[in-house]
């Protein structure tokens, strides 16, 4: 009787490809997003879930190919810049807008990562760095970006020119779909045969290059991918403000992925997240506080770093031991 | 309260490689004035022994005695400035250092370090050299030079692993002349050989080293006598 | 001759002094930071900050307590290099023995918490610092005008490069550093102190940052953010020269200012992306550097 019962389910695990544990964390997850309206300001969650979906797109090359780039916010901004000339200048639908951001941030990944890939570690950190401040340089001077002032008054459209998106309700809704569908597809990707290749690459590259793979397309396909990710975050992240300003390409942006990854959990697929999430809470409520907020996400990145590698899902995973162990 | 004449004395030494137990319990004494070999396989532990007496292993236990001294808990620069003198396998010559500044790193730690002169007299060749690039020198000279810059910090307990590695015969012999005076000059010393030969003709005593273990002890006037059990220990 | 090929020789050369002197400050720090990463393997990003101190404490000594330039010539930089030693010991020691990318995480947080701290006080507008006096005013050399203290800027700095790396490769000091930075266990082994040799390099080389704080009070505006975006341009410039070679960091600075210079003089829109761009064509060419050794 137990077994008939439990088949299904376990069929339904290995039709979406992924384990009960996941599953469950992805409902819970859709649970979070169908209650949340009721509780918190539909525009602090869409916040939310645009620098989670940037932490995601972050942790997807640090996390699963073991780069850590400290550049992100110029395929974040530049999505952002594009979606919203696209959408106020050119008057595209949303669905299209966006896909021209998305386009912008991986035409800037094609460039940037293929050059940034030629070194390691470090390097690699420092040069996508500098790529990102050149974009910032270029947006600051750019006639389209609109300088200091950025592009403001972004319609947020009709999205396939039917569905109207200026309301907040609807606008949620859209954010929160687009949102686990990019999820769940960075989902497949980190497990399909692509995904195990860079594990292995990020495990052992030497290895991995003995094996007969070639490590530097994989880590390029791996870093336009986390930059399109990233893009699409930064159009959404356009619509939702209505605006594309410098902040969104300036390298503070992307040391806050950074922390957001880091605090949640690098690595973990659901930690980065849970970072953002505690990263944008942290911002709103200190907003009064003005250069607080920079002492305090500092404090975070060294207490991440000395006491706290794993982030917040090796706390929790900590705590469910004590509380296991206690048991 | 030591025997004045005991320089090192081992007990019991454990040591790990991370997770790995590759020391399961090293005892040895090297007493003034002795060379003391430990011979045995690739793989046996007398590296590691050898680490492990100097401090640079990552973790060890046991005792080990420099002149009455317990030293299993300190840090390699203090065994080192208690007089224990390493002179590694692959030699350890700075490429970003020339001779000169290679043979003058070493601090002086003790009274009665040899002077320069001494030891240019002790290895002429590093005379001419002095401005070369460390690693320019050939394998020989690098091994002089090893030597020659331990000997320049006044330790008198050296620790040579395998010194006549991958060198000439000729060469080979030039470091048996050098290794006799340094025990003419009651240097004590631990060296570490695979060339039984050499070791023979140097060592006043042989320890055999068989998987972190030592299982045997022979002494010099022992050593051809015991030569069959020694090439079995050898699985030569 | 410069009139005609259609341009002015005073502004020329102007130009390019101001390129030398940026070339200066990217001297300096990059050097500092490849002595910090040769020794400690560390990158640090806390070098922009530590740079923002030293001018910052040059205007807090002139601001608060009326002490002059030539004090604080020698107060900061070692005020800098004091509160180096600190953070070694405290934070970033922990650190040797994990993946390199911690460091910059550290530093990076370090110097959010330094920056965030000063702009919580100060603001994001810049604090000036008056010229002292004796620099005050310019020579006339004929092609061009220097004002002297930025001729005394270049000055100083080149024999501060070339002092340090008179020391690193010409005295014990330094092949004790070079030594520790090719095999510190060995090292260690000879009986020398690594790790207090550690903690001394580091607070050199982010006394070099301090020191180049002050040298920056006067003619750049002081502000807690003065050190975010320089050091970004040092990071591109560090990738570029290459992080091996003492004397690699300090010609490559000076050249990348001087290009970016005469970038500004023919090209002023290109001017700020200058150094990124060359980044990237090194990337092409040789990623290792220009000074760089393949490990």
């Amino acid at each position: 009787m137990a077994s008939t019962v439990a088949q299904p389910r376990a069929e339904a695990a290995n039709r979406l490809g992924m384990s009960r544990q996941h599953m469950i964390y992805f409902g819970i997850l859709i649970a979070v997003l169908v209650v949340s309206p009721f509780f918190f300001y539909p525009l602090f969650v869409m916040k939310t879930l645009c620098f989670a979906l940037l932490a995601c797109s972050l942790n997807l090359l640090l996390g699963y190919g073991g780069l850590l780039s400290f550049g992100h916010a110029a395929y974040f901004g530049a999505a952002s810049y594009i979606t919203a000339w696209s959408a106020r200048d050119l008057g595209l639908t949303p669905e299209l807008a966006i896909l021209c951001g998305i386009g912008a941030s991986v035409l800037l990944a094609v460039v940037f990562g293929s050059l940034a890939i030629r070194r390691q570690g470090i390097y690699f950190a420092m040069i996508t760095l500098a790529f990102a401040q050149l974009v910032y340089f270029a947006s600051l001077r750019a006639p389209f970006t609109g300088g200091e002032d950025g592009i403001q008054g972004v319609p947020r459209g009709e999205l396939f020119s039917l569905i109207p998106l200026a309301s907040e309700r609807t606008m949620y809704w859209f954010v929160a779909i687009v949102f686990m569908l990019a999820l769940f597809l960075m989902y497949r990707i980190v497990h399909s045969p692509f995904g195990q290749v860079m594990k292995s690459i990020r495990e052992n590259e030497p290895r991995a290059i003995s094996l007969g793979y070639h490590v530097n397309r994989y880590k390029l396909r791996l870093f336009i991918l986390s930059a399109a990710f990233a893009g699409l975050a930064g159009g959404i992240k356009s619509l939702v403000f209505s605006v594309a300003t410098l902040n969104d390409v300036y390298w503070e942006m992307s040391g806050e992925a950074v922390l957001m990854t880091l605090l949640g959990g690098a690595g973990t697929f659901f930690g980065p997240i849970l970072g953002a999430a505690v990263i944008v809470t942290l911002q709103n409520q200190l907003a009064p506080y003005g250069a607080w907020i920079t002492i305090i996400q500092g404090t975070l990145f060294v207490l991440c770093v000395m006491l706290l590698r794993g982030g917040l899902v090796e706390l929790f995973g900590r705590i469910a031991g004590l509380v296991r162990r206690s048991n | 309260m030591r025997e004045s004449s005991t320089e090192l004395q081992v007990h019991d030494l454990q040591g790990w490689y991370g997770e790995s137990h590759v020391l399961h319990g090293i005892s040895l004494t090297l007493n003034q004035g002795e060379v003391v070999a430990l011979l045995g396989r690739n793989g046996a532990g007398k590296t590691t022994t050898l680490k492990a007496i100097m401090g640079v292993l990552e973790k060890r236990s046991g005792s080990v005695l420099v002149e009455g001294r317990e030293t299993i808990g300190l840090p390699t620069r203090q065994i080192a400035r208690l007089g224990v003198a390493f002179c590694p396998e692959e030699r350890g010559i700075y490429s970003s250092l020339n001779v000169a500044e290679n043979l003058r790193l070493p601090p002086v730690i003790k009274p009665g370090a040899l002077s320069e002169e001494a030891i240019f007299d002790l290895f002429p060749n590093l005379r001419t050299r002095l401005r070369s690039q460390g690693t320019k020198l050939s394998g020989g000279e690098q091994q002089m030079l090893a030597i020659a810059r331990i000997l320049r910090t006044g330790s008198r307990t050296l620790l040579l692993d395998e010194p006549t590695e991958g060198l000439a015969p000729i060469i080979i012999d030039q470091i048996a002349v050098t290794v006799r005076k340094l025990k003419q000059m009651q240097f004590n010393v631990v060296l570490v050989e695979q060339n039984l030969r050499f070791a023979s003709e140097i060592a006043d005593r042989h320890y055999v080293v068989e998987q972190g273990r030592v299982v045997d002890q022979i002494s010099g006037s022992e050593f051809v006598s015991s030569r069959s059990k020694l090439n079995k220990y050898l699985g030569v | 001759m410069f009139e005609a090929l259609g341009f002015s020789a005073p502004a020329f050369f102007g130009q390019l002094l101001l390129g030398i002197i940026n070339g200066a400050f990217y001297a300096l720090l990059s050097l500092g930071l490849s002595i910090i990463f040769g020794l400690l393997n560390i990158v640090n990003f806390t070098h922009g900050a530590l740079y923002m101190i030293g001018a910052m404490v040059a205007w807090m000594l002139a601001t608060y307590f009326g002490i002059g330039y030539w004090p604080a010539l020698l107060i900061a930089p070692i005020f800098v290099c004091l509160f180096g030693i600190f953070l070694e010991r405290v934070f970033i020691r922990h650190l040797y023995q994990l993946d390199h990318l911690y460091g910059l995480l550290l530093t990076f947080g370090l110097a959010m918490i330094i920056e965030g701290a000063f702009r919580n006080v100060y603001g994001v507008s810049g604090l000036s610092y008056s010229m002292p006096e004796m620099f005050q005013g310019s020579v006339n050399l004929g092609f061009m005008f220097l004002p002297l203290y930025r001729g005394w800027v270049v000055a100083v700095s080149i024999v501060v490069c070339l002092a340090t790396w008179f020391v690193i490769e010409r005295t014990s000091l330094g092949s004790n550093l070079r030594a520790a930075t090719e095999n510190p266990k060995l090292t260690e082994a000879f009986g020398i102190n690594v790790p207090r040799l550690l903690t001394l390099t580091y607070g050199f080389g982010v006394g070099l940052a301090g020191f180049a704080g002050v040298l920056a009070a006067p003619i750049y505006s002081v502000s807690p953010t003065m050190g975010a975006n320089l050091l970004i341009v040092v990071f591109a410039v560090v990738v570029i020269g290459g992080m091996g070679s003492i004397l690699g960091s300090i010609v490559t600075g000076f050249a990348l200012g001087i290009i970016e210079g005469l970038t500004k003089f023919f090209y002023p829109e290109a001017a700020n992306i200058a150094v990124f761009l060359i980044m990237a064509i090194m990337l092409l060419i040789k990623p290792a550097g220009l000074f760089g050794r393949t490990s």
